[in-house]
This record gives structure tokens, C-alpha cells and sequence, in this order.
């Protein structure tokens, strides 16, 4: 997801019966649904785990913007160049909510973007390919955000409570997201021949990436299982994946498109679609650093906090001066 | 001295008179552009018609810890609330 194998412990959850009293009491209050809130006593491994799952989740929406950013200057219409403005002003505030949420954990916003920036934290895989056509802003509002979508939802009922108020709020607006996509391909699949086949070129280079953001198949992980004793991922990488197979694959239908998988099937059975197997090889590789974009992408982020690195300082510095000049003048 | 902006706090009343309610926080350099950008993240949809922005460090929170001390004392006093009293129907609306 935009979250993607978020390393616990390593460790196999301990039983109720191999915890200290306070882990013990911890756990039953999440095993309760009762929220865990900041001052609250923690085990290390569940702040560690959350800082790296929220930092990652939050550095995604920030990358995020540049892929679409670039088409901001090139939007067909005024009315569409506003609303992808909008778009993109709405992940910048995702990111911020979850930076927040992040700070929450004892984590400062200056360590994270350290991270981000020396490569150490990871962002997701999926903004490391580039937008070539417009119709890639219609595929990406509508399967990159559907597939956000799908991990976020339940992410709203995480057991960390300003997470999952963050979640609250981003779920709010990622509706808008998917269907600002969904309309820019409606509209191109009942245009021209020319229009049509730029609609089908998208979702034929997104539909991958996109079934890949859900991360590998993590039934036997011992992250995993760690992560979902605390509540803070709720469901496996599968069950999501296969749950947006199954709502996307009608919405491509009703577009007139192909999905470009030669084993796509309905199985009555299962009640879902089965599909083909999913390049792994390729999204480790992403995953590394050695998909198309990554050296563009983070060549932009440092670019931009360098260059306006006297811009912060410069506010700082007239924050620092002006109580003082305040109090000269009166 | 770090030059990372200060935390501050966000709250926001929104339209139909209720108090300022917090929604979040955020970096700022000093208050008006804590308020600016409190505009910017947390009122794109009509969310509100005021905004608060008080500096994180500046709030005092009471600990987790004292949750016993602090709220249990309420839990025993159900006669503060209303529908302790049993009020016969004869009596009228009240």
C-alpha cells in the first residue's frame, strides 16, 4: 500500500501469558478497541513499527505529488487544471496530518524528512514510474487512489488514535481523488479512436504497479502478524488485493477497457476474479531504487528543501526578531 | 539551536455555532502564519468559520496516569444527570 512491508519486530507475537503486566494490560485494552493515545504506556516495538508504517505513509503522499504535478501546467482544460491543483494540494495536507501523527511518537519532522531524503525510509513503489500521458491522471486518481482506498479504510479503525483520526479525515477526501480519475477516463473512453486507445495505454502501465502497491502475499510474515495483533494493519495484503481486483475489474468493463491480464477470470466459486501472477522481481527492484523514477523523484524532494532552505530560515529569523522589535516600539 | 518551526495546534468552529474544536496541528514560523497555513490544510471544504492556533508547548495536559483520581469520582453520581428522578407522568411535561 502506501505502506509497504512495514518491518515490526521480527518477533512472533508473545502470548497474554509471556508479557509483563504492563504489555499484558496493553494489549487488552487494543484487544478491547480501546484507542492508545499518546502518553499512554507502549511497548518500544509498537512505537518503532508505527513511526515507520505512518513516516512511510505520510513520505508516499508527499513523493506522490510529483508524478501528478507534473501535468498540473498541462491539464486539457482551466476546470481540470484547478481541480488537479486541488488534487495535489489535498496530499500535501495528507502528508501533513500524518507527519503529525507521526510527531505524536516522539519522532521530529526534521528526523523524518532526514530519512526521506538520505533514502534510508521508503515511500511506495508506485510513484516511481512517470506520467507520460494526461490519461495517466485519470489512472492514477482512479487505481491508485482506489487502491489507497482499500488500505485506508480500515486503517480509520487503527488502534493508534491520532493515526487513525488522520485516517479519518484523508479518507474524506481520497473519495474525490478516485472519482476526478474515474471521470477524466469516462470521458476519454467516449472520445476519439485516438483518445480511447491513451485511456487503454494508461491502465495497461498502470494496472501492475497498481496490484503490486498492496505488497507481496504477507500471510506467513512475522511483521505481518505482529502488526495485526496490534491492530495497526487490519487486514492481509491478499485479502485487500483481491477485494480491488474485484471492484475495479466492473469499472474498467463499464469504461470499454482491457484489463491486461490474459488470466483474468470470474470464479463463481470464490465469488472474486482470479489473476495472473504479479512481477515481483520488478517491484523489488522499485522497492530499491531501480524503478524508472526513483532518482528523479528524490532528486526533487532535495531540490526543493534545499532551495528553500532560506526561505524557512529567513521566517524563523523574523519570528525570533519581531516580539522584540514589538516591544522596542512601544 | 534547531531552526525546525514550532508545533502549534489547531482549532476551527465550525458553521452552526458550536465551540472551536481541535482538528489537527501543524509547523509554523509564529502565529499569523500558523493561521495561514491552518487556512490552507484545514478549511478546504468549508470546514469552518474560526480558527485557533495555540502553540503545542504552551498546553498543559492532564496524564493518563491520574485517569483514576481524575474521572472515576463522576462514575457514582448518576443523580447529576436527569433521568435519575423519576417524575410521574401526572405531573406534566418537564
Amino acid at each position: 500500500m502506501y505502506a509497504q512491508e512495514v518491518k515490526s519486530t521480527g518477533a512472533a507475537p508473545k502470548s497474554l501469558a509471556d508479557m509483563s503486566a504492563e504489555e499484558r494490560a496493553f494489549q487488552e485494552r487494543i484487544d478491547a478497541d480501546i484507542k492508545i493515545e499518546p502518553k499512554d504506556f507502549m511497548p518500544e516495538g509498537y512505537r518503532k513499527t508505527l513511526i515507520r508504517q505512518i513516516s512511510q505513509h505520510a513520505h508516499s503522499e508527499i513523493v506522490g505529488q510529483l508524478p501528478e504535478g507534473n501535468w498540473i501546467t498541462r491539464a486539457p482544460t482551466l476546470e481540470r487544471k484547478m481541480i488537479l491543483l486541488a488534487k495535489v494540494q489535498d496530499e500535501a495536507g495528507h502528508g501533513l496530518y500524518l507527519y503529525c501523527a507521526a510527531e505524536t511518537l516522539g519522532v521530529s519532522r526534521d528526523e523524518m524528512t532526514e530519512q526521506l531524503l538520505s533514502g534510508k525510509a521508503k515511500y511506495s513503489s508506485i510513484f516511481n514510474y512517470p506520467t507520460l500521458t494526461w490519461a495517466d491522471i485519470g489512472a492514477i486518481g482512479w487505481l491508485v487512489d482506489g487502491a489507497a482506498i482499500m488500505n485506508q479504510v480500515p486503517l480509520q479503525r487503527c488502534s493508534y488514535g491520532p493515526y487513525a483520526r488522520a485516517m479519518v479525515r484523508i479518507c474524506k477526501e481520497e473519495s474525490f481523488h478516485q472519482r476526478q480519475g474515474y471521470a477524466i477516463m469516462m470521458k476519454l473512453a467516449r472520445g476519439t479512436d485516438a483518445q480511447r486507445e491513451m485511456a487503454q495505454d494508461a491502465l495497461d502501465r498502470w494496472w501492475w504497479p497498481s496490484l503490486m502497491m498492496f505488497g507481496p502475499s504477507d500471510g506467513d510474515s512475522v511483521h505481518s502478524a505482529q502488526s495485526m495483533a496490534w491492530k495497526i494493519k487490519q487486514n492481509s495484503n491478499d485479502e485487500l488485493r483481491q477485494k480491488f481486483v474485484n471492484e475495479t475489474v466492473p469499472q474498467a468493463e463499464y469504461l470499454g477497457l482491457k484489463v491486461p491480464d490474459p488470466d483474468l477470470r470470474w470464479n463463481e466459486a470464490k465469488q472474486g476474479y482470479d489473476f495472473g501472477p504479479i512481477d515481483w522481481n520488478e517491484f523489488h527492484e522499485v522497492l530499491k531504487g531501480n524503478g524508472p523514477c526513483n532518482a528523479e523523484r528524490m532528486a526533487a524532494r532535495r531540490k526543493a528543501w534545499e532551495d528553500g532552505r532560506w526561505f524557512r530560515d529567513g521566517l524563523t529569523a523574523h519570528a525570533r526578531k519581531a516580539p522584540a522589535r514589538k516591544m522596542a516600539a512601544e | 539551536m534547531s531552526n525546525e518551526w514550532p508545533l502549534w495546534e489547531v482549532f476551527i468552529r465550525g458553521q452552526h455555532g458550536l465551540s472551536h474544536r481541535h482538528v489537527g496541528s501543524l509547523h509554523a514560523p509564529d502565529a499569523q502564519l500558523a493561521i495561514k497555513n491552518a487556512r490552507d490544510v484545514y478549511t478546504r471544504r468549508n470546514e469552518g468559520v474560526s480558527i485557533w492556533v495555540v502553540k503545542a508547548s504552551d498546553i498543559a495536559a492532564s496524564s493518563p496516569g491520574h485517569k483514576g483520581p481524575l474521572f472515576e469520582p463522576s462514575n457514582s453520581k448518576v443523580y447529576r444527570h436527569p433521568t435519575f428522578f423519576d417524575i410521574p407522568d401526572e405531573a406534566g411535561r418537564m
